[in-house]
């Protein structure tokens, strides 16, 4: 995925460093190889790389990590711009 | 031991929680699968990872959770390794055969307010200094259409395969990009046939219609993040909003200004 890169400086990804236990799921999980786990613990090395997806913070045992994930289509979000709290949102 | 994600791939399943901890808990103790084997090991594929705690199912069914390969057919090769994964089994790729394959999904989608949008266009189009002419709703109405056919191409096929070659990280830019060259195309074509002001109402409207359908291209990417598609969303809904309503009000008024 080294050409596909989307916009800078938006994710909502969040590492707390103290609550690592370098387990290393998150490098595991990831699909973008946003984590490096090593001397012990892990690291963002690639901030901007991160979709959002939720598998590292799903993952993580000691809830380290934090991250909104959320559906990325562009008429699924312009519904929940529109639509009341509760109402049901059209999907694929 | 079977999921079953109603017909959706396991990443869409995973972030809509339809593949989720729950769901692989209750399969375990529907099929008594402490009873079918001895270990106690379930190899799930990578991309469920969004939708499934590991922790969690280990905790709650006593199975513990092993993140195999992104592919299925990169199982043999995992389970001969002794459950490591090589880097490129946990590498997404976006190739443009995974792109292409994924417009007639963009495009069915797309049928239905396709139709009505037309039906307007047409109707629009016969709006006329005599009240309303069937003959202009027929030939402007088919220029329109025309137009915003060619927009729908150059946002939801054209972006989609020529994705990593199109300037701007934005969708909605590379969305504008390929409607201007096909608004302009599509203008050329037309020639003498339309007026000056409608060559410019109808390149506005090309343009405008594949910046939106290349916006929607975000969410069948495996690279967009949800923050960013709202992010670019809120610069590119406002210039698609003025783009139409320019064309729809300039289209109306062109009969009665030429």
């Amino acid at each position: 995925m080294q050409n596909f890169r989307y916009l800078n400086n938006v994710t909502t990804l969040e590492l707390d460093v103290e609550k690592c236990i370098g387990c290393g799921m998150c490098g595991i999980v990831c699909p973008h190889t946003v984590f490096k786990v090593k001397n012990p613990k892990a690291r963002i090395v690639d901030q901007d790389a991160c979709m959002e997806c939720g598998a590292c913070a799903a993952n993580c045992p000691t809830a380290a990590i934090s991250v909104t994930p959320g559906v990325g289509c562009a008429f699924y979000i312009i519904q929940t711009w529109i639509k009341r709290k509760d109402a049901v949102i059209e999907c694929c | 031991m079977v999921l079953d994600t109603r017909g959706i791939n396991v990443w869409c399943a995973a972030g809509k929680k339809t593949f989720s901890t729950e769901e692989v808990i209750r399969q375990v103790q529907r099929v008594g699968l402490d009873r079918v084997v001895s270990h106690r090991e379930l190899i799930l594929p990578q991309l469920g990872a969004p939708g499934v705690s590991a922790q969690a199912v280990k905790k709650d069914c006593g199975f513990k959770v092993t993140w195999g390969p992104i592919r299925a057919r990169d199982l043999p090769a995992f389970l001969n390794n002794g459950r490591k994964a090589e880097t490129e089994m946990r590498q997404l790729t976006f190739s443009i055969a995974e792109r292409t394959v994924l417009i007639p999904v963009e495009l069915s989608l797309i049928v239905k307010p396709s139709l009505i949008i037309l039906l307007a266009v047409f109707i629009l189009s016969g709006i006329s200094p005599n009240i309303f002419s069937f003959s202009a709703a027929w030939f402007r109405g088919l220029n329109g259409a025309v137009a915003y056919l060619f927009g729908i191409v150059a946002g939801a096929v054209f972006v989609p395969i020529l994705l990593p070659w199109l300037p701007m990280r934005q969708f909605y830019i590379k969305g504008i990009l390929t409607g201007l060259v096909a608004g302009i195309f599509v203008t050329f074509s037309l020639g003498a046939s339309v007026t000056r002001l409608e060559s410019f109402i109808l390149l506005l409207l090309t343009t405008a219609v594949s910046s939106y359908a290349a916006m929607n291209f975000t969410g069948a990417t495996p690279f967009t993040s949800p923050s960013g598609v709202e992010k670019e969303m809120r610069q590119g809904i406002p210039i698609q909003i003025i783009a139409v309503v320019t064309v729809i009000i300039a289209w109306v008024a062109a009969p009665f200004v030429s």
